[in-house]
């Protein structure tokens, strides 16, 4: 440890890779779930915006939406947004009321609490 | 690296060795991992197995220690993927098929062997103003702290540090931006945020904000979950970033009123 030392670059990521921990998951899907949640904002705001020019064009637009891919979309979406909200609330009862939770557990209800709400929307009809 | 303990050998162990039974190890050594059989004893540490594959087998093995009984803090090794103490860490509770894999700290440079370069861990705890700051005119007076009063709570709750940098090891957020001041650092910059004494408070907070301080951290807990010492550096970061925000706040406040003043 004398200043002529040679030390070699810091070990990175081998234990995460062997270990895969319930906050990293959490925060990946916090994460993803918000980019998602921006991606869609942008589009959202363009159908609503079809209806300044007309119900006609509201109608027709919302017509091309009527298939499988956008029904799925529109599930995943509705998951994000669910999983996203639960996370988000799990980092503020972390941070703000100091709450020691065993994150596994927690984590695993977040993500059951994001798919039943769009398991929920599915029932719904939509 | 070689404190002056007593040498155990194979022909008189100190702790007679279960026969039959033998602990297969794999260190990471500077140029890959290299295996090594250990005999099982009773009540084993890691550090134990470590100490005598060097006296017994390997004398070039590097690794660090000093006090053996979980009060330093130097002996901290990864086993089997998890940031640890070797010398309170029992290779009955965490050996997986009578196997143990010994890899030096994450995020920490290596000068050899499973012996980490511990500078950058100290670097970021003064970066953080870990240090207590008088002040230039310390008060005549003793000052009065209430032992029950919420910051007094707020100190205890993080004061038994004794950086041995596993939280460190264990932060993904290091990983990612190797400037992040790590749990450790923070969470004594969140000791002395709550001490009354202290003059440096304004310069603390600043430097603990930004990029590389406390609003970087994403809660994922590992700090909390690996400390052997049942501390929980995540609220102490999450404390500073509330700290932080009041502050901003006051400045900007402060500013508002003076123009419109």
């Amino acid at each position: 440890m004398s200043a002529g030392t040679q030390t070699a670059g810091p070990r990175r990521g081998a234990f995460r890779a062997a270990r895969p921990r319930a906050g990293f998951a959490a925060a990946l899907l916090h994460r993803l779930s918000g980019i998602a949640l921006a991606l869609f904002l942008p589009m959202h705001f363009i159908a609503l915006g079809t209806a300044l020019q007309g119900a006609d064009r509201l109608e027709s637009f919302l017509g091309l939406t009527h298939n499988g891919f956008v029904r799925t979309a529109e599930w995943g979406l509705v998951s994000a947004l669910a999983l996203h909200m639960v996370l988000g609330l799990r980092v503020l009862a972390v941070e703000w009321f100091v709450a020691r939770e065993r994150t596994a557990l927690v984590v695993s209800a977040c993500v059951a609490a994001g798919l039943a709400v769009g398991l929920l929307f599915l029932l719904g009809g939509a | 690296m070689n404190a002056p303990v007593p040498t155990p050998s194979r022909a008189d162990p100190t702790v007679e060795a279960v026969p039959g039974e033998a602990l297969t190890v794999r260190i990471r050594r500077d140029d890959g991992f290299q295996t090594f059989t250990v005999a099982r004893r009773p009540a084993q540490t890691i550090l134990d197995v470590v100490t005598e594959i060097q006296r017994a087998q390997d004398p070039t093995l590097a690794y660090r220690f000093a006090c053996r009984v979980g009060m330093c803090g130097s002996c901290a090794m990864t086993v089997n993927g998890r940031p640890r103490w070797t010398c309170r860490t029992r290779v009955a509770a965490v050996a997986e098929d009578d196997g143990l894999t010994l890899e030096p700290l994450r995020n920490l440079p290596v000068i050899k062997d499973l012996a980490v370069d511990m500078e950058p861990f100290f670097a970021k705890w003064t970066a953080a103003h870990g240090a207590f700051e008088p002040g230039d005119a310390p008060p005549a007076d003793f000052a009065r702290v209430a032992p029950d009063s919420p910051a007094r709570r707020a100190v205890d709750a993080g004061i038994e540090c004794i950086n041995c940098g596993v939280c460190y090891a264990a932060c993904d957020v290091v990983t990612w931006n190797p400037d992040y001041l790590g749990p450790a650092a923070l969470n004594r910059a969140w000791t002395l945020v709550n001490d009354v004494r202290d003059r440096g408070q304004e310069a603390r907070l600043e430097a603990v904000s930004g990029d590389a301080g406390c609003q970087s951290c994403h809660t994922h807990m590992s700090c909390t979950e690996h400390c052997p010492k049942a501390l929980a550096p995540t609220f102490a970061i999450a404390g500073l970033k509330r700290a932080t925000a009041r502050s901003a706040l006051k400045r900007l406040g402060a500013r508002h009123f003076r123009r419109s003043a």
